[in-house]
This record gives C-alpha cells, structure tokens and sequence, in this order.
C-alpha cells in the first residue's frame, strides 16, 4: 500500500511559538523548543517526530505567521 | 525515507502566499489576523487580481495591513473604512475593493457608515474581524463583548441593565436588500480555515461580478485582551463565542435561485 509521507520546514525566526501548529497537528509530530529561542525569544515550533508527519498540512493552515511550508510524497 | 528527500521543491504542497511579504508581522502569538491576512494573500494571489486589489485597512490592530499584503491599500480614518470603499469602487469599478475591518470598527464607531453602504449595495467585499473586545486599545469593552464577559472597562463582566446586550451585527445586515452574501466563519481549525478562504473567495468574486454587497464575518480571538494562551482562547470561542454567534451562511442570494 502506498504510504504518505511528509515534512515541514518552519522560518524559525518568523515563527511565534503560539503553539496553535502544535494542537493542530493529527499525529502529534510537533513541538515547540523547549530551550533554543530565536532572535526575538519565542520558543519555535520544530518538528520532533519526522517519521509520523502525513503532510496534511493542518499546521500550516493554523499558522498565523505563514512560517510552515510543507511537503509531501507517495512512497511506492 | 530521510527528510531531506521529502523536502524538495517538486514536493511542495503548501507554502506562504507571495502577495504576504515577508515583513514581521506587529500582531500578538497566535492572532487570528494572521491567518485571515494570509487567506485574503491567498485568494487575491489565485485570482489573479495582485495588480487591481485595493484593501482599505481600517484603525485598530490591522492598521498596519499594507505592511503585510502587497497590493495598493488605503488607510480610512475610524470606521470610514466602507465609505472610502464605496468612494473608490464607484471611481473604479475595475478594481477588486474590499475593507478589512475590525469588531470596533466595523460595529462601532462605524455602525452607521457599514449599515449604509451595506444598503445601498455597494459592490464592495467586507471582511468583519469580530474578537468582541477593543483590541489594540488595551481590551476595552466593545459592544460586541458577551454577556459577563471580562474586560479593562467591565472588570466584574458585562451587565446588560448597564451596558446593554451585545450586538450582532451581520444579521442585521443579511436583512438589507443591497447585500448579497452574509456569511460568519471562524479561522481556530484547519476545516474552518479552508471554509473562511472559500468565503472570501466568493465575497470577492461577487464584488467583482457587481451583485451587492458581500459581508464576512470572522469569529476571532483576541488572547491578550482575553488573558488567555493562544490554544485556550481558541476553546473559550468555541465554548462561548459560538453560542452568540453561530457559524455559517446567513444569507446567499445566488443559493436561493
């Protein structure tokens, strides 16, 4: 069976650490940092389980800053 | 499969609109104007209308709007934002016109001029950002605040012997003639993301086609003026924005043919 994966790339300088990414994801893939800061002292979001993400893009739609891009593939 | 095979430009699904630039945007975490900014870079960019939009950005925390969407804005002074609107569509009618306002001053200082050009049909598209509470100011009451609601100016919740009730306002305007579409979404859920964009593709395309008026309203949250975290605000909405103001079409007179 075909198996869907995906990836996210945040602008982490960009990103706000409000966390809505976070309760939005499905399969609990991210995460905020819990001690790296960017430039203006929010606790980005990152991904912490890459090998669960689907892609569905539920994070990026969430988004209020428009930092996540996301990426998808059919694996055969 | 490791992740830098997935991340390659030939997988992209999703990413920021380019009309959004990449300004840092003023708001607070976890703002809901953040997402709607980025549905109207959206559709403006899937319309193709980036050279003949002009947004008129209203006063208060989306003031700053023409910082953020590439295209031509106008900035009106409190609540005027739909009389400059309806200014600049009659002197344009090429143009894709649309105000992007808030709760204070789409309902407030603005009741009258919004009531009017919603009358009138102008063929303008509005989008109303209702967060119940004055947000830029510091969180003062505003009058769409609930019934018991907390805020700077009714520390104890709003009474209604002393405040009066809150006051919705797109059902008001779905009962005009000139309007055409009427409609209340939220931005909190993926879904509800997905059907706030269709919303403002269709207000946009109607003012384009000349039927009236489109109003669009967005149920928001406001998580500094409300004390909460971003994720809490987004269940005390569901729990009690929605009651006062459910979502969904109030009003579609194509629907109805």
């Amino acid at each position: 069976m075909a198996k869907v994966r995906g990836a996210v790339t945040v602008n982490t300088e960009r990103c706000k650490g409000c966390n809505l990414c976070v309760v939005a994801c499905p399969s609990q893939v991210l995460d905020l940092q819990q001690k790296e800061v960017n430039n203006r002292g929010y606790h980005f979001a990152y991904m912490a389980q890459p090998d669960k993400c689907i892609g569905c893009q539920s994070c990026s739609l969430v988004c209020p800053d428009a930092c996540i891009e996301v990426y998808r593939v059919i694996e055969k | 499969m490791e992740n830098n095979d997935i991340i390659r430009p030939e997988n992209l699904v999703y990413k920021k609109p380019a009309l959004l630039n990449d300004a840092h945007m003023h708001y607070c975490p976890g703002c809901s104007h953040g997402v709607v900014h980025k549905l109207v870079a959206e559709v403006i960019e899937e319309m193709g209308m980036a050279e003949k939009a002009i947004g008129v950005s209203p006063v208060g925390c989306a003031v700053f709007a023409y910082n953020y969407i590439d295209i031509d804005w106008l900035e009106a002074a409190h609540g005027r934002a739909t009389a400059m609107a309806t200014a600049t569509k009659r002197l344009m009618p090429n143009k894709l016109v649309f105000t992007y306002q808030g709760d204070g001053d789409f309902a407030a200082i603005g009741t009258c001029e919004s009531i009017h050009s919603c009358n009138r049909g102008e063929n303008i598209a509005i989008i109303f950002i209702n967060n119940a509470i004055y947000g830029m100011t510091g969180g003062q009451m505003a009058p769409t605040t609930l019934l018991g609601q907390k805020t700077a100016t009714c520390p104890y919740g709003r009474r209604a012997d002393l405040n009066g009730y809150p006051l919705s306002i797109t059902p008001l305007l779905a009962q005009l003639d000139g309007t055409c579409y009427v409609t209340r979404q939220s931005v909190h859920k993926p879904a509800s993301v997905r059907k706030a964009k269709a919303a403002i593709r269709k207000a946009f395309e109607n003012s384009m086609a000349g039927k009236g008026t489109s109003v669009v309203e967005i149920v928001s949250t406001c998580n500094t003026g409300w004390k909460l975290s971003p994720e809490k605000a987004n269940l005390w909405m569901e729990e009690n924005m929605f009651a006062k103001y459910p979502l969904g079409d109030l009003k579609d007179v194509e629907s109805k043919k």
